[in-house]
């Protein structure tokens, strides 16, 4: 365990592969020290020396030493992440937070539905699913993106639709001419499922309405709040639950979330101004 | 081939009774359809629908130089067609098949005729419509917010 949980801990930029037009996914290496194993979920605050720390979720696979994180350029701090070249040095702190609980899971069939860079903190529930297929029932990824060109992981995704025990189903909101799969807000391949309810544990991630209306459709078809998990984004700063920057309701979101069970999420999402 | 049972698997048909199921049954006949086949046609008599088994089905409408834009896919459980229901009862959309298709096609005229005649069978079918349509306006809305885009400001 490090000393101080604020001090960040110098990572270099091993690989840098551009995903979609606004994001990147960079591989970081321990300069010296590497942080502790994360679990899937779970956050670190990535810091541009002289530019500025955000927090961005880590969407690789555990147990390497390394960390694979995936950066929006939305900002000053994420455009410099998202810009940072192979060999250049960033701070960073963590594992932060509450992770999707992928063991809570164990012996049921699993949904995950991700949209836009929601993906991205699910790849690493996707990644140990996969793993450890024989634990799970049957498994389920719905991803949504705006357009086909928006898909992070792309080759990954296509690898995956051709894996004989994932179903997969990647949907656009508006197709590009080539593209000729589906058409339709995730809600709708969601709907279309059929599933055992009383077996089913749901992983959602990706712009809160889209974690609401997925949940509603979840809930319709009898899946208990509790086995639904959204993951919260909040502005976060110290990532330890100290600042309170990212309150919401009764939770400090770095530290008792940012993945949370529907039953918790759901009044709390439902609070205009939260 | 198709049972009532299958039949009351689809969310249109849920809330029908056996004797109901069966009615509607009769109405009805297995079909497939190619992929690229255009089962629908904009502006066309809206006569039959169809409840898709398997593959996916493209609602399109026509654009200049034989394009078309998909505004949205159906798949396994949903219903392609309802503009029988209302008049003027002709087709909004192309429907075309962009995977191979096999689907439970239905006589939608003899349809509408038991459902005007037996509020007791039109009641649930039109409920169950109109909460499909539901669905697919609130997914069309979900769309229009474009909630995937850049927040970025500036």
């Amino acid at each position: 365990m490090l000393a101080d949980p604020m001090l960040p801990v110098p990572y270099s930029v091993a690989r840098r592969h551009v995903e979609t037009a606004d994001s990147a996914t960079l591989l970081l290496e321990p300069v010296a020290e590497a942080l502790p194993a994360f679990e899937p979920g779970q956050f670190t605050m990535l810091c541009v020396p002289g530019v500025g720390e955000v927090a961005i979720s880590i969407s690789g696979a555990n147990g390497t030493g390394t960390l694979t994180q995936t950066v929006r350029d939305v900002g000053a701090v994420s455009r410099a992440l998202h810009d940072a070249e192979p060999g250049a040095t960033l701070g960073v702190r963590g594992p932060y937070g509450v992770g999707w609980g992928v063991a809570s899971a164990i012996g049921r069939d699993v949904v995950v539905v991700a949209g836009g860079v929601g993906l991205a903190p699910l790849r690493p529930v996707v990644l140990a699913l996969l793993a450890d297929r024989a634990s799970f029932g049957r498994m389920v990824l719905i991803v949504g993106a705006r357009n086909p060109e928006e898909f992070l992981f792309r080759e990954q995704l296509l690898g995956w639709t051709q894996h004989s025990d994932l179903e997969v189903e990647l949907t656009v909101d508006v197709p590009a001419p080539e593209w000729v799969g589906p058409v339709g807000f995730v809600t709708e391949p969601l709907a279309r499922l059929d599933i055992d309810p009383t077996r089913t544990t749901a992983f959602l991630c990706g712009p809160e309405p889209m974690m609401r209306f997925s949940a509603d459709v979840l809930l319709r078809k009898g899946v208990a709040a509790e086995h639904i998990r959204v993951s919260l984004e909040r502005n976060m700063k110290c990532g330890v639950g100290l600042c309170g920057h990212c309150q919401l309701g009764p939770l400090l979101v770095c530290r008792d979330g940012p993945v949370v069970t529907y039953d918790v999420a759901a009044p709390l999402l439902a609070i205009r101004g939260l | 081939m198709y049972t009532t049972e299958e039949l009351a698997r689809f969310p249109l048909l849920a809330d029908l009774t056996e004797s109901q199921l069966e009615r509607v049954g009769s109405l009805g006949h297995t079909v497939t359809f190619a992929t690229g086949h255009r089962i629908i046609e904009e502006g066309r008599p809206a006569d039959r629908c169809w409840l898709i088994r398997s593959g996916r089905v493209a609602l399109q409408t026509p654009l200049p130089n034989n394009a078309a834009s998909t505004v949205q896919t159906l798949g396994p459980g949903d219903v392609l067609g309802w503009s029988w229901l209302l008049a003027p009862y002709r087709w909004r959309f192309d429907g075309v098949a962009t995977e191979p298709v096999e689907a439970i096609e239905i006589d939608a005229v003899q349809l509408r005729e038991f459902a005007t005649h037996d509020c007791r069978l039109g009641y649930p079918l039109a409920m169950r419509l109109l909460e499909a349509l539901a669905d697919r306006l609130h997914g069309t809305r979900a769309r229009l917010i474009d909630m995937y885009g850049s927040p970025r400001a500036s």
